[in-house]
């Protein structure tokens, strides 16, 4: 099964306030709610999703029952370093859902000429 | 496996015990207004909206509280309540001495009225977000941000979302 | 002796008798009276809120997504006793184009219309030798939706001759008559009243260009039959049960009536 889509722009320049888009695969059973034969569907939502760059944590999103079923995050990072993105969060059922990214961000273009 | 069909004898029950719950909303007095609907009744709204204050006062407890600073954006008209577009953005530098540390998303009617709250800082850049929501039904939903100074500001907009003619459990 | 043909009246009246048989006999054996003509013709998309409109146009974040993603992973999953993938037999999932816009057919073996999740049903257990997927199972709508998505853009165009022919006339039937408590006939909101408005909820042509889509208040990708059952219950009849011939007739049926609509996929709704 698909866990997640990421999209990213493909190249950052160091500086650059970059936009994340994070679509997860996840039902979000809030717990309220009763299948077809009427049976109440358990709850199970993601407890936390958190994003981090080198293992430094850089984004975290705590949702409830009150976010949509495969939701979707969107947050900004500003560009510092290059290293390995990684996605990762934890439901109810304490299933651990994973994706990673391999960040690359390009030095700024030097605009001022050396020398004199 | 068969859908359930209601029967006769269902529907006129459901009908009345509408009826009655109505009218009996329309006698309950007290601060809060209340909504008595087909989603209270089935459990999945709170038939009594809560009031600005005790939505904020468990995170904002003594700290200032200001409207300004956030443009929270959602439509005014929700075609369903599972999924209800929903983004925010914050007037922020997001700097080490000047950031958003928390944004939490408060709800009035849902079941549970924190929807989800969002960790950030001056790594963010930007303390601009995008997420979907669920919304049991017309409310005022709520974007509270924390300051790094510990003070709070937000923005409020109220949502109302219709439901499809034909009811089921799916 | 001049002859009855050649005189003007007469030889204008001869010319109207051909040009008659001839339009009779040009028009095409499925030119049945259609209630919404071809060119009034609307997807369910034009009867969506903004809201709607942009979750499908968000080719990132479509909620449909996530069981597309899945779908097309499972059409190069080996599985069952065969160990092929569906890629084995069939290659490309591109190779399927075309395929979705004129499901339901006719299946040549056991002459019964077959739907696309019948199809795929029958492939796995007949040529994977793989177990079961039941109606409606995550796996079988993700794949169902796949398939779908290759033919998207393009204009329905189910095939209601031949073979198909007593199955469309059943569905324009099952269309067309009232059923239920609330003794509706499809025809009775779908064709009469379209664009008004039931409650707060404003009425499609309840078109099947669009199927599977995700609807949001089920929170999840649905096919054609299990809205259709829906429409059931929203007239308070009693539900055929899955996998039934007359869910598969009335889809045919709205093929055919839903002729040159676009298929989209994934698509949303409310």
């Amino acid at each position: 099964m698909a866990s997640a889509r990421l999209q990213i722009p493909p190249r950052v320049t160091q500086g650059d306030v970059f936009k994340i888009r994070l679509l997860v695969n996840h039902p979000m059973d809030s717990g309220f709610l009763r299948d077809i034969d009427g049976v109440l569907i358990q709850r199970n939502v993601i407890r936390h999703l958190l994003c981090t760059l080198n293992g430094r944590e850089v984004f975290r999103v705590e949702p409830t029952t009150g976010v949509s079923a495969n939701p979707l995050f969107e947050f900004y990072l500003r560009a510092t370093e290059s290293g390995e993105m990684l996605f990762r969060w934890v439901d109810d059922k304490a299933y651990i859902g994973e994706l990673r990214h391999n960040l690359v961000v390009e030095a700024a273009n030097a605009s001022k000429p050396s020398g004199n | 496996m068969m859908s359930p069909v209601f029967s006769r004898r269902q529907s006129i029950a459901q009908l009345l015990k509408t009826v009655l719950a109505a009218s009996m909303g329309t006698f309950f007095s007290g601060a809060a207004k209340a909504q008595v609907d087909k989603l209270t009744i089935t459990g999945l709204a709170e038939a009594r909206l809560r009031t600005f204050e005790e939505m904020v006062r468990p995170y904002v407890q003594n700290q200032e509280l200001k409207k300004e600073g956030v443009s929270l954006s959602l439509p005014m008209l929700a075609d369903n309540g599972h999924m209800v577009p929903l983004s925010l953005k914050i007037d922020s530098p997001m700097t080490d001495a000047e950031h958003i540390t928390h944004v939490y998303l408060i709800s009035q009617r849902n079941p549970v009225p924190l929807m989800a709250k969002f960790v950030l800082g001056p790594w963010s850049g930007r303390a601009d977000l995008s997420t979907r929501v669920r919304l049991s039904g017309n409310q005022n939903v709520i974007a509270l941000a924390r300051r790094s100074d510990g003070n709070f500001i937000y923005d409020l907009q109220e949502v109302v979302v219709t439901e499809a003619a034909c009811v089921d459990n799916g | 002796m001049q002859s009855i043909a050649s005189k003007p009246v007469f030889s204008w009246l001869y010319l109207l008798v051909w040009f008659l048989a001839g339009v009779f006999i040009a028009s095409p054996l499925s030119a049945q009276q259609r209630n919404i003509a071809l060119d009034k013709l609307q997807s369910g998309l034009d009867f969506s809120g903004a809201e709607v409109q942009s979750l499908q146009a968000d080719e990132f974040a479509n909620p449909g997504n996530i069981s597309l993603d899945t779908g097309n992973k499972l059409w190069s999953k080996p599985d069952g006793k065969s160990n092929k993938s569906c890629q084995s037999c069939h290659g490309d999932i591109g190779r399927m184009k075309g395929i979705s816009a004129r499901y339901p057919a006719v299946d040549k073996a056991s002459g019964k219309l077959f739907n696309l999740e019948d199809r795929i049903r029958q492939c796995r257990s007949k040529n994977q030798k793989a177990s079961e997927w039941p109606y409606e199972s995550d796996e079988l709508i993700a794949l169902s939706l796949a398939v779908t998505s290759t033919s998207r853009g393009m204009p329905l165009q189910a095939q209601i001759n031949g073979a198909a022919k007593s199955h469309f006339e059943n569905g324009q039937r099952i269309f067309t008559t009232r059923q239920g408590q609330m003794n509706l006939a499809c025809t009775n909101c779908h064709d009469q009243h379209y664009g008004q408005k039931l409650y707060t909820d404003p009425l499609s042509q309840g078109q099947p260009n669009a199927y599977p889509l995700y609807r949001i208040d089920w929170q999840r990708v649905v096919s054609l039959e299990r809205r259709l059952r829906f429409c059931y219950t929203g007239v308070r009849a009693e539900i055929p049960p899955w996998g039934h011939s007359d869910m598969r007739d009335l889809s045919l049926y709205l093929m055919w009536r839903g002729q040159g609509l676009l298929v989209e996929a994934p698509a949303v709704r409310k």
